[in-house]
């Protein structure tokens, strides 16, 4: 990847409505040469409206866009330079597979046997090279998918564009072709933007990551970035789980939670302003029984195991306190900390709320949140 | 977030694309197409309405006359025609209603007139339009025009255009014309009525029982759909008319009339009744029966709760299409109407009997309020048949029954003897020398150069415009729906052309027919030479049928992955690549249906073609219908079974085809 060139794609101050729908709101974002790019977010946020806006499928209505530091903002998509994988394929039925794969190659300049070896080395490339001959409907849907796949990038085009390629698939090939499909993408140094609404293909397969809700980037970093630090609420809830709890900044930047104040990560809130508290659970550290907290350490806590439930590789506790109140505190116990600490339901134990991993955001319009759809996390505890 | 959300879109003009070479191609092919619908459709049906509301009258105050003594001497003032009528009571305001063509006799005003006399006579308007003709020159204005008598017998008046609903007031003050008006909806509903029962219970026999031969029976029942729908007409005619071989079954009652048009209507309507229910009926979850059996519905009351409404789409549905069908019907009435007027036969007789156009037009805005309701609710109704049949749903699979399976094969046997008795009656009357008094067979009746009609030259006439419409028709149709389907934005554009394609449906054979008159028979019309060739007769039958294929090709094209294009537009080929090597292959099936209903149609249409055909391209479903107009009733028969034949050969063809070409290029669908 180069490191300093200029931005191989750039978008700036996008913005699409649909009659009164503001589907996209100034949207600026930068691309480098060779980056994997997801966009990432709940349905009906704009993740496709600004992939079909790249693409030129679907025009913006205002913002431009520069690729390779050309201006293409009002080009058609012939007139641009990319690839693209729909969730569909689009696969054409009545063309076998090589013919498929040569479509976009016919009528470049190329001879007849260029492009036979073309197909084939594309062929090799996405593992199929048996399947030449055969028609789209004879092929499972992962062999659809990479026969897609070598479709786009035959002419080797600059920029890849996937919209949710493998959501179509079931799970197990999903997982498997989420390699193959990033393999290939750094073997090529091709830049790709891909569209999805899976966290777990995005966390797995981007170089960063493009938050999006409701028309607007809520954030941009690289999978560990939009995990551990989470700028707003949103991306900490839409990515993995979180627990959220009402709270207040009180002095020195602390987070009151109830009666009690905490040390937590780094804000910009003013004290005495009205937050979320939230942490993740498996950052809840478990601490053993007649653990005494160093002094000064105000983020340890007495709690009541109240639930334990095993999820495979941990067990998910649900924990009360009083400090708390109402709400529940749930943490991920992995099965050697449950089996060394010797953890049961209803037992009292004492937790630590790291302070680097306690997290204050700004509170959202709960009635908005609670109205979307709210796929992949999940707020657990209190509301 | 917060303060981004209250942000509105920045005002600026909004980015327009620029378009590629490929949407210049499809915006100015739609372009094309959609001017193709005005010239073929619209402005026709512009002339036709803006003719029921012109009215022609002589307007009698324009004109002034002066008459000298016998020496030449003009010595009595000049006197206006509407003071000489008033004095002499000549003429009475009904009488100065015309048409188009009126011409006024200037000697109407001098009862004495003599074209020997040597008294000389001056005329001129009073306004400076005021029109009218010395022989066949034609003056007008307000200069004094001076004639002997010889020349003076020889002035006619020219009348004055207007504006108005006149047709209609004096349309609606002859009885005998909107006394049709009531006639046309009475056949209509009682047709509408019989034909649905009985299509509902033949497509009920054939999806809901075990009984055999049901391949046989679907196809006696497409069968009525391969003749003119006059044709059962003239089997009625053999059976019941006048020496008919079963007159006494009619108990004195005429089969010319309401009674014989009925049953002609039952007979050429039932295959779109049965086609439409038979759909309907084919799409039943068995889930629904199993759940009433498990409730202990009993049979009957399963019928009506979930039998009627799961097929009440289809009912309402074919309901409209068959009273549609019977009301613009003509060739059936024209044929077995007797005295017993109908709508689509009065435009007929106004048109060609009276060469009245502008009644024609009236009678033919009459015409289509009833045909456009229909329409309009028909397609109300087929837009909300939504897939009652989820992918969840499981196909309904009849049980064997003796008994009912008996009841339903009886049942269907006689529908279909009803069927294949109207058509054996055609090809046996055709066969007879002479009908009913020498049986002996013969071919004499073939011997179509000796009638009239137009002979053999129409049968080969037909073919080419059955082969001309299928080819041409097929093109604009499939590639006009194309367009409106797959092409970007220019949604303006494509509403107009959706409706345009839509309209035909609604617009009646002999309505259009009328329309093409005034359309492309004026003069001034740079269009006009196509007027009395084959290639009007092709532009009108596709125009006339251009709805059902077009929506055809549409269902078809819907059925495609609606990112083909975007794929072939970021491989940077031409859509039109697309369009000949992708969609026109998968949709070959779709194609090469619309072909057939396009040929099958040109072949049996009489409404739209009878005001168009011309002395060199006579038609042989027309020409059934001149023969039996002049009697020559076997041969009409002759020349009905050709039509048969001829379509009952295409079709097979067609099927044939249509397996070769399948197994060729559709290869991708087993897999």
């Amino acid at each position: 990847m180069p490191q300093d060139s200029a931005p191989y794609l750039q978008i700036s101050e996008l913005w699409k409505s649909f009659g009164d729908f503001i589907a996209l709101r100034d949207i600026s974002l930068e691309v480098k040469d060779g980056e994997f790019i997801c966009f990432l977010g709940p349905s009906g946020c704009g993740k496709t409206t600004l992939l079909r806006a790249i693409a030129g499928l679907d025009l913006q209505t205002s913002g431009k866009i520069l690729q390779g530091g050309r201006d293409v903002s009002a080009l058609p998509p012939s007139q641009r330079d990319f690839g693209i994988v729909f969730q569909s394929y689009a696969l054409f039925p009545n063309l076998t597979v090589e013919k498929n794969i040569a479509f976009g190659l016919e009528n470049t300049g190329r001879s007849k046997t260029e492009i036979a070896a073309r197909v084939s080395e594309l062929l090799d490339l996405v593992g199929l090279p048996e399947q030449r001959k055969k028609y789209p409907a004879q092929l499972s849907g992962g062999q659809q998918q990479r026969i897609a796949l070598a479709r786009a990038i035959a002419t080797s085009p600059g920029l890849l564009l996937l919209d949710e390629p493998l959501s179509a698939l079931d799970a197990k090939v999903r997982v498997r072709l989420r390699h193959e499909v990033k393999e290939l993408q750094r073997k090529l140094g091709i830049t790709t933007i891909m569209v999805t609404h899976d966290q777990e293909e995005a966390l797995a397969m981007a170089d960063r990551i493009v938050v999006m809700n409701h028309g607007v980037i809520e954030q941009v970093g690289t999978p560990t970035e939009v995990y551990r630090e989470p700028e707003t609420l949103f991306v900490a809830d839409f990515i993995g789980e979180m627990n959220q709890v009402e709270a207040a900044i009180g002095a020195d930047g602390s987070l009151l939670i109830g009666k009690r104040a905490f040390a937590c990560h780094d804000h910009r809130f003013a004290e005495g302003q009205r937050v979320i508290g939230a942490i993740r659970p498996e950052d809840v550290i478990p601490h053993e029984i007649g653990y005494q907290p160093k002094a000064g350490d105000v983020n340890c806590l007495d709690v009541v195991l109240d639930e334990m439930e095993f999820l495979g590789s941990f067990w998910r506790s649900r924990l009360k306190s009083d400090a708390f109140g109402e709400a529940e505190l749930i943490a991920d116990f992995s099965i050697n900390a449950v089996r060394r600490l010797s953890l049961a339901e209803k037992m009292t134990m004492t937790v630590e709320l790291p302070a680097g991993r306690l997290m204050a955001f700004a509170p959202p319009d709960w009635n908005e949140l609670r109205a979307e759809d709210r796929q992949g996390g999940g707020a657990v505890g209190n509301g | 977030m917060a303060d981004t959300l209250t942000q509105a879109l920045p005002r600026g003009p909004k980015i327009k694309s620029k378009l590629s070479r490929d949407d210049l191609i499809m915006r100015g092919s739609m372009i094309v197409i959609a001017l193709y619908l005005f010239v073929t459709l619209a402005f026709p049906l512009y002339a036709m309405l803006s003719k029921a509301f012109s009215t022609y009258t002589f307007d009698l105050t324009r004109y002034e006359f002066q008459v000298s003594d016998e020496n030449g001497q003009f010595l009595t003032p000049p006197v206006t025609a509407a003071k000489l009528n008033e004095e002499l009571g000549a003429l009475s305001a009904g009488e100065l209603a015309t048409s188009s063509d009126g011409r006024l006799p200037a000697t109407s005003f001098f009862p004495d007139f003599s074209f020997r006399s040597p008294v000389l006579y001056k005329i001129r308007g009073t306004t400076p339009d005021s029109r009218f003709l010395v022989g066949s020159t034609p003056h007008s204005g307000t200069e004094w025009v001076e004639l002997d008598s010889n020349k003076f017998r020889r002035v006619v008046l020219r009348p004055v255009e207007d504006v108005g609903l006149a047709n209609f007031a004096s349309y609606f003050s002859t009885p005998a014309l909107f006394s049709s008006i009531q006639n046309s909806l009475v056949i209509a509903t009682i047709s509408t009525v019989i034909t649905v029962a009985l299509a509902f219970g033949f497509a009920y026999a054939l999806n809901r029982s075990c009984m055999r031969f049901k391949g046989l029976f679907r196809l006696i029942a497409m069968a009525p759909i391969l003749v003119p729908s006059l044709l059962p007409g003239i089997a009625l005619v053999y059976l019941f008319g006048n020496q008919g071989m079963l007159k006494e079954l009619m108990m004195g009652e005429s089969i010319y009339g309401p009674i014989g048009i009925v049953i002609g209507s039952v007979f050429f309507t039932f295959p779109h009744a049965f086609l439409i229910i038979s759909t309907a009926l084919a799409i039943s979850d068995a889930r629904l029966y199993e759940a009433a059996v498990s409730l202990r519905a009993s049979r009957w009351r399963t019928f009506w709760t979930v039998t009627i409404p799961g097929a009440r789409y289809g009912l309402i549905s074919a309901t409209f299409v068959v009273f549609n069908l019977v009301i613009t019907d003509f060739g059936l009435p024209k044929v077995i109407g007797g005295q017993f007027n109908v709508l689509a036969v009065d435009i007929y007789k106004q048109v060609i009997g009276q060469q009245n156009f502008e009644m024609g037009a009236v009678v033919s805005v009459v015409l289509i309020v009833p045909a456009i309701l229909a329409f309009a609710i028909d397609r109300l109704v087929q837009s909300k048949q939504v897939a009652l049949l989820s992918a969840r749903s499981v196909p309904y699979e009849p049980k064997p029954s003796p008994k009912a399976d008996w009841l339903a094969l009886g049942y269907c046997g006689l529908v279909a003897t009803f069927i294949i008795g109207l058509l054996a009656v055609c090809q046996f009357a055709a066969l007879v020398k002479f009908w009913p008094y020498d049986l002996s067979l013969s071919f004499n009746n073939y011997r179509f150069d000796i009638m009239d009609g137009g002979g053999w030259d129409s049968y080969f006439n037909s073919i080419e415009l059955g082969l001309l419409t299928a080819v041409v028709g097929t093109c604009v149709i499939f590639f006009g729906a194309y367009l409106v389907e797959k092409s970007n934005g220019f949604r303006v554009g494509r509403g107009v052309f959706q409706l345009l394609a839509m309209l035909p449906m609604a617009i009646p054979g002999m309505v259009l027919g009328l329309a093409y008159i005034f359309f492309f028979n004026d003069p001034a019309n740079p269009l006009h030479i196509i007027y009395a060739t084959m290639a009007i007769l092709v532009v009108c039958t596709v125009t006339h049928f251009y709805t059902v294929s077009h929506l055809t090709a549409v269902t078809a094209l819907k059925q495609m992955d609606r990112e083909f294009e975007s794929v072939s537009a970021s491989l940077k080929q031409p859509t039109m690549k697309l369009f000949s090597r992708v969609t026109v292959p998968v949709c070959l099936p779709a194609i090469l249906d619309i072909s057939i209903y396009l040929f099958v149609n040109a072949m049996t249409t009489v409404s739209a073609v009878v005001f168009l055909y011309s002395p060199t391209t006579t038609l042989a479903s027309i020409a059934v219908l001149n023969m039996d107009d002049a009697g020559d009733i076997a041969p009409a028969a002759a020349m009905g079974m050709m039509i048969f034949y001829t379509n009952a050969a295409a079709r097979i063809l067609h099927q044939i085809a249509s397996k070769g070409v399948l197994k060729r290029t559709q290869a991708w669908r087993t897999r």
